[in-house]
């Protein structure tokens, strides 16, 4: 401040001290604009070194062979797309029967998870009981279990019933609710919904089976499309139960079907084996597509109470 | 007690409360069938023969310790199993975390685009178990893969790295790192529950970001970070497919990629040793446990939530 017997007046300093101001929002606005530029280019080159794995995984499956390895470009010399009819008749059974028998084991998996995991998460979120602490928890731990802990005596007792070689192996646990992750999800959505509706019912005279399916379950569909379309992700992909259940090749699955493919590496060809890979990801893919608002706020929301 | 007479207070009470509690036992059957007979069964009964001899042809044979007594004092393989398992969980789970947290944290402020980032990012790890994922990891880092195509651009030799053991690991824990959108989505998730005004507040006051970080963002997602850790780690020690497709089955090269789940597949279904294969999968689940368990007793030292503070 200047304090001395000078000729500039009040007026002048002020207008002095507007002109630094507003040098200095415009400078701080060019430094956000600066970093918010920098921050685009950042995110970008992550997404395209993302990206490029599926991306070139797309473009081999259209190459020619010699084309395919060594080279980082990503547009093809020629559009090979007989390696998708090739490819899909290229093993001793047709990818036909490999993509109904996954779709057969898909829907019905989600059919049983919905049901069965609806009807747990219901009682533990809305019903009162004896023993309900102790089997919610009893539920929650059985999320740590691995599957490799269980596997070996659940393939001896389904051996023993002969359910080796048909899907009841792969179908089955889900109608007993094998997926604690889902009645979790389910029970955290549940749990949110007021309280009078269900007391509201309960005077109306509705039984728990109608409250159950005349207000939980619609106003519930949020949670029920998020569990839906994990379990419809994860069965699709699933590797490790129709490995060890299914022998016969014509049960396979599509993720076995690809693994043949590259049993036999060397004799097929890798646009083939691409081209298939590619097809198998198409369900998956198209699913987040439609649905990634339910994903995302599912993976949100089951994460966080 | 049920013989006779059964006072009529008593047999109201009764049936109170069994009026009490039949509707949610009802809904709960499919879940307890499931629970006895996919869960508590299983354990059980792979606790019983992991103290056995059983090949799936002759009945199991009870052999006491003998199972736990060669895993840890002379099978090579279950120690190297071990050492492989470990040495992924503890370079991948912090990688993918990391790169979930730091990513998170740049969507989180001031991105007016944050949906197309969101699901870009978040796609590989939809995709990531799948076979065809791994059918592809195995030719991007194939000797004349497409990451020794780049390497090779700025001039480096690359290795073989999938059938080199000294390198093979690292593959999957990029491959781990690829994946690391679920992470993200949560961590998200968290950053949107810290109020802005603690960091207008920090600005005002002059403190640089790197402190705004680690005295506002790191406390108050502490419980997020815990959540994410916990899960992330269960689910690195699970890992199979991408193990058992990118090493062929079998955790070649040289035992490099044998994972614990992949040791413990062949055992089990390629050599038909059932009760060597539970004494191992026992083994899996007490390490898991007591991963569990340590997180959450330390919890209370790092982690503080929200809510509790008086």
């Amino acid at each position: 401040m200047k304090t001395s017997a000078t000729d500039i007046t009040l007026a002048q300093e002020m207008e002095e001290a507007a002109r630094v101001a507003h040098e200095m929002r415009v400078k701080r606005d060019q430094r956000a604009r600066m970093g918010r530029l920098l921050k685009h280019l950042f995110l970008i080159s992550v997404s395209i070194v993302m990206l490029y794995p599926l991306l070139w995984l797309l473009a081999s499956s259209l190459k020619p062979e010699n084309d395919i390895f060594g080279s980082l470009t990503l547009w093809p010399t020629e559009f090979q797309w007989h390696n998708y009819v090739d490819g899909w008749h290229g093993l001793p059974v047709s990818f036909t029967i490999f993509y109904i028998n996954s779709t057969i084991v898909t829907v019905l998996s989600v059919i049983g998870n919905l049901i069965s995991c609806s009807f747990a998460a219901y009682a533990f979120a809305r019903l009162q009981f004896t023993g309900r602490t102790f089997l919610f928890g009893l539920m929650m731990m059985t999320l740590m279990i691995p599957y490799h802990v269980v596997l070996i005596p659940q393939y001896v007792q389904f051996l023993r019933l002969g359910w080796v070689d048909t899907y009841l192996p792969l179908v089955v646990p889900r109608f007993l609710a094998s997926d604690a992750f889902f009645i979790f999800l389910m029970v955290q959505f549940f749990r949110q919904l007021p309280r009078e509706l269900d007391e509201a019912a309960m005077i109306d005279g509705c039984s728990p089976f109608k409250i159950y399916w005349a207000i939980i379950l619609p106003l519930s569909l949020p949670a029920l499309g998020t569990a839906a379309i994990f379990s419809l992700i994860w069965t699709w992909e699933d590797f490790l139960a129709p490995l060890i259940y299914l022998n016969d090749i014509k049960s396979y699955t599509v993720p076995l079907a690809l693994r043949l493919f590259l049993d036999q590496e060397g004799q097929s060809s890798y646009g083939q084996m691409f081209a298939m890979s590619v097809l198998s990801l198409v369900p998956v893919v198209i699913a987040f597509l439609l649905f990634q608002k339910l994903i995302v706020r599912g993976i949100a929301t089951s994460g966080m109470k | 007690m049920w013989r006779g007479s059964i006072s009529p207070l008593k047999a109201s009470f009764m049936r109170r409360f069994i009026a009490r509690n039949a509707p949610a036992y009802a809904f709960l059957t499919p879940w307890l069938l499931g629970f006895f007979l996919l869960a508590l069964g299983p354990i059980l009964a792979s606790l019983y023969l992991s103290f056995t001899r059983y090949d799936m042809v002759n009945a199991p044979r009870w052999v006491g310790l003998a199972n736990y007594e060669y895993m840890f004092t002379r099978d090579r393989r279950f120690w190297k199993a071990l050492e492989v398992t470990f040495t992924y969980v503890a370079l991948a789970v912090p990688a993918r975390l990391i790169m979930a947290l730091g990513v998170a944290m740049l969507l989180d402020k001031g991105l007016r685009t944050i949906g197309l980032y969101r699901a870009i990012f978040y796609l590989p790890s939809l995709l990531g178990a799948s076979i065809a994922i791994a059918i592809l990891w195995r030719q991007l880092f194939a000797a004349d893969g497409v990451v020794n195509a780049v390497l090779g651009y700025f001039g480096i030799q690359g290795a073989a790295w999938i059938t080199n053991p000294d390198t093979s690991l690292y593959t999957l824990v990029v491959l781990a790192m690829w994946q690391f959108g679920s992470p993200m989505l949560i961590f998200l998730a968290g950053l949107r529950g810290i109020p802005k005004d603690l960091y207008e507040a920090a600005e005002i006051d002059g403190t640089p970001k790197w402190r705004q970080f680690t005295r506002i963002t790191l406390p108050l997602l502490a419980p997020v970070i815990f959540f994410n850790l916990v899960l992330q780690t269960i689910e690195a020690f699970k890992t199979f497919s991408s193990a058992f497709i990118i090493s062929n089955g079998t955790g070649a090269p040289a035992d490099s990629l044998l994972f614990y789940t992949v040791y413990l597949f062949n055992e089990a279904f390629k050599f038909f040793r059932m009760g060597y294969a539970s004494a191992l999968a026992w083994v899996l689940l007490i390490i898991i446990a007591i991963f569990t368990a340590i997180s959450f007793l330390t919890s209370k030292y790092w982690v503080h939530y929200e809510n509790e503070r008086d």
